[in-house]
């Protein structure tokens, strides 16, 4: 009895110990890589921080009015797009999409991407009965799919219309993107990819055929591109009245 | 004061009641297979889809649901208002509230993406969300209307039975509140994102559900062939004219808002003048037929008085608050999100700035249909097991003091 | 109640045939148990030992879940995709055949369990990219695991103790 009980205290304090030296080099992680402004992999067992917040600036000055190629892909990188034969226009997923839209007053036209503006206070998430829909320490929104059961209450809730609800059953998924018949959906901001210190598949797609119009970062860190372009030029979000202080940011409308 | 009623159940064995119970088995089965179907294809044989994500079985749900919170109104007009006229009634009022909430909740779960998730949407709460609250509240006006009718049917408990009435009728309207609520905090959407939601919803659920007990209960005595006097009859249709005219005045102050502001003409646009279905749905259906019609019907000196007249004006009130609900739903999902104002979509590859179509599939008629066949099913069951329904509901028995009869 | 009386069910059977001396046949005790068309890596152990993972693995992987969609730990050794990847057997075409097919790893036996999986209706079935399982940068990550394996161990302790 007194025997296991003492095991039972030396293993406490091996824990203890242990536990002790990771909270320390997690508590000296964040300066050592603060010293670095480029994007750095995170390492894998370390958990998201709020010390970020991943955000997109879109330079719609620099969309053509025929580019598709961050919409292609984000259909290539999560294996969306021409995964719901059934399912007809209004019923298949789009994560992102390309719209082209006019001012009334002037007839100043312009071509944009659309997809989840990653807010700091997304609507969806506040509706979501389970809290499937929620927004990781990073800034990035996500639905956790496992507890998602499917009303589309989020998908009311959402200003942009951004979620997609799988209308079908699906085959072939993407491992680092499951997807599924009757839960929802939206851009994930390539999390996976982020995850390992690489940007969204639609920013380096972007900036693959040099159009360059969008711009990936952490908007907490003063020194990254993107917190400095928002910085040199004017940017608007999309409803800003709505007060939900988007991670995505447009430039040019 | 003191009445001494009897309640007793129905005989139930004619060919009529097993013809009544076999048609709505019938009903609940049709409603099952097409359940099936929908949960095994997905959603895409539906007319649901990513830009009207409710649809019809919605508008049956929360008409099932509304419905449910204002049928219990009669009960609590007896206890917690102490109404006597209104007593011998509490009884079939809570049943008829449980059976129309069963109906309205499962109609509203076998349409979820993922019915077979109901243990998580039980388990894992987000205690922001309007929609996580009223799981609890459905769950609780059941167990709150359960006990009440066991206070008011159980003689040892008849004592307890004032307080329960009373949390019954706290409970019921903030569940109304809860749902109106769903409709009243998206901030995003045009046509709702208004306070005034809340009450309105609690008074349609007032004539919602009124319209429902009348003819339940004109059913049930025509068919039971149990006296069922004037003065009650006349008094609850009276009360479902003063509840109709409630509703339309919250629809005109509600749009009137809207109308007043610029942000919110193009939403009232579409509804009032040019939304081709909604348009008709609203003016035809919804104030004509459901409302204008039934309150002329109701209040008529000589129409009012006949019973075939007063079923028809509760039946229109029904129609018309499917109209209602349809427009408030269905409507307000068609018109387009206003993502960039001040700007047109010229184009879109997701339907951006357009007037969504929506055409229910028979499957999601089929599934709310279905759950207002259930909840007729337990109102029928309900009388033939227990005694929820009085002997006799004349006049000399409801009020010994009423005058004619 | 319902449900826990049927739960019971089993437990009374086997009373019974206690009390009558001689053994008899449980119910449904001629089933065999299916052979499934199963794959193990020859290189590579599971990642806990087979005992243990038979019987939690349902906690290693809902525990990863959680980690992975609401933290971003992206450790390897729990991921469901490292399941996929070395569980899945090929055909005779050298295809892979996807882990939830009826006689495949996953399904075999919980089909004769008649416990439902929730797992492939959004995740991949095959092997996609290769595995990192024993990549030196996934070892070197995985201080989450000396960590759990320190609770573990704790509380095996524990439970000696009382």
């Amino acid at each position: 009895m007194s025997e296991s009980s003492k095991l039972a205290d030396a293993a406490r304090r091996n824990f203890l110990a242990r536990a002790g030296v990771a909270a320390g080099a997690a508590a000296v992680a964040p300066g050592v890589f603060l010293s670095t402004s480029t994007a750095h992999a995170r390492p894998a067992d370390e958990p998201v921080s709020s010390e970020k917040r991943w955000g997109i600036l879109v330079d719609t000055t620099k969309c053509a009015s025929d580019c598709n190629d961050c919409v292609t892909a984000c259909e290539n990188e999560n294996g969306w797009g021409s995964s719901e034969p059934n399912s007809d226009a209004a019923q298949k997923a789009h994560w992102i999409r390309s719209v082209t839209i006019k001012n009334k007053a002037t007839g100043f036209a312009k071509t944009l991407p659309m997809m989840c503006q990653h807010c700091e206070t997304p609507p969806c998430v506040d509706v979501c009965p389970t809290g499937a829909s929620f927004r990781r320490a990073d800034g990035i929104v996500l639905v956790d799919k496992h507890i998602c059961i499917g009303c589309r209450y989020c998908m009311m809730a959402c200003p942009y219309k951004a979620r997609s609800f799988v209308h079908e059953d699906l085959h072939d998924q993407k491992p680092w993107a499951p997807r599924g018949k009757g839960t929802v959906e939206s851009c994930t901001m390539c999390d996976h990819r982020v995850d390992k210190g690489q940007i969204p598949a639609c920013v380096e797609a972007c900036s693959a055929d040099n159009h360059n119009a969008l711009i990936f970062g952490d908007l907490y860190d003063e020194n990254s591109e993107i917190s400095q372009a928002l910085k040199a030029k004017d940017s608007v979000e999309l409803r800003a009245d709505l007060g939900l202080n988007t991670g995505v940011r447009y430039r040019g409308i | 004061m003191k009445l001494s009623m009897n309640y007793r159940e129905i005989e139930g064995s004619s060919t009529g009641f097993w013809i009544l119970l076999g048609g709505l088995a019938l009903v609940i089965a049709l409603a099952g297979g097409a359940t099936l179907y929908m949960e095994h294809e997905g959603h895409y044989v539906t007319g649901m889809n990513n830009q009207i994500v409710w649809g019809m079985p919605h508008v049956f749900a929360i008409f099932l649901i509304v419905a449910a919170s204002g049928a219990l109104n009669v009960a609590s007009i007896g206890t917690v208002f102490g109404k006597p006229l209104y007593k011998p009634l509490g009884r079939l009022s809570g049943l008829l509230a449980i059976a129309l909430l069963l109906g309205g909740l499962i109609v509203l779960v076998l349409d979820l993406g993922r019915p077979d998730r109901l243990i998580v949407a039980m388990t894992y709460y987000n205690f922001k969300s309007i929609f996580a609250w009223n799981i609890i509240l459905y769950n609780g006006f059941l167990a709150v209307t359960v006990v009440y009718l066991w206070m008011m049917m159980e003689r040892r408990m008849n004592r307890y039975y004032r307080p329960a009435g009373l949390v019954a009728f706290l409970w019921r309207l903030i569940l109304t509140t809860g749902t109106g609520s769903i409709f009243g905090f998206l901030v995003a959407r045009q046509a709702y994102d208004a306070a005034i939601m809340a009450p309105m919803f609690v008074i349609m659920s007032f004539s919602y559900g009124l319209a429902v007990f009348i003819l339940v209960l004109m059913a049930s005595y025509n068919w039971t062939r149990r006296p069922l006097g004037d003065a009650v009859l006349l008094r609850l249709k009276n009360l479902l004219g003063v509840y109709i005219a409630a509703v339309l005045y919250f629809v005109l102050v509600f749009n009137l808002t809207n109308l007043y502001a610029t942000e919110h003409h193009g939403i009232e646009r579409f509804i009032l003048l040019d939304g081709g279905i909604y348009t008709k749905l609203f003016w035809i259906v919804q104030i004509g037929l459901g409302s204008l019609l039934p309150l002329a019907m109701i209040y008529h000196p000589t129409i009012g008085k006949s019973r075939p007249a007063i079923a028809t004006a509760a039946a229109l009130v029904i129609v018309g608050a499917f109209a209602q609900l349809y427009v408030i739903l269905i409507g307000g999902q068609a018109y387009p999100l206003e993502i960039f104002p001040g700007y047109e979509v010229v184009s879109s590859a997701f339907f951006d700035g357009q007037v969504n179509s929506y055409s229910p599939s028979v499957w999601e008629i089929a599934l709310g249909v279905g759950g207002i066949a259930l909840a007729l099913m337990i109102v029928t069951i309900g009388v033939r097991v227990l005694r929820f329904l009085p002997e006799s509901l004349e006049d000399a028995a409801v009020d010994p003091h009423a005058k004619g009869a | 109640m319902l449900a826990l009386l049927l739960l019971l069910l089993p437990l009374a059977a086997t009373a019974d045939s206690d009390k009558d001396g001689e053994k008899e046949a449980l119910p449904f005790s001629d089933l065999t148990f299916p052979e499934p068309a199963r794959h193990y890596s020859a290189e590579q152990k599971c990642v806990q030992p087979v005992e243990e993972m038979r019987k939690n693995h349902m906690n290693y992987i809902l525990h990863q879940r959680d980690e992975t969609v609401h933290r971003g730990i992206r450790t390897r050794r729990y991921a469901l995709e490292e399941c996929v990847n070395c569980h899945t057997a090929q055909d005779d075409k050298g295809e892979y055949v996807p882990i939830n097919a009826p006689d495949q790893f996953c399904y075999s036996c919980h089909s004769y369990a008649s416990v439902k999986i929730d797992c492939f209706q959004c995740h991949a079935t095959k092997p996609v990219r290769p595995s990192t399982l024993n990549t030196p940068e996934a070892d070197a990550t995985d201080s989450t695991e000396k960590l759990s394996n320190d609770i573990r161990q704790l509380l095996a302790s524990e439970g000696q103790a009382q």
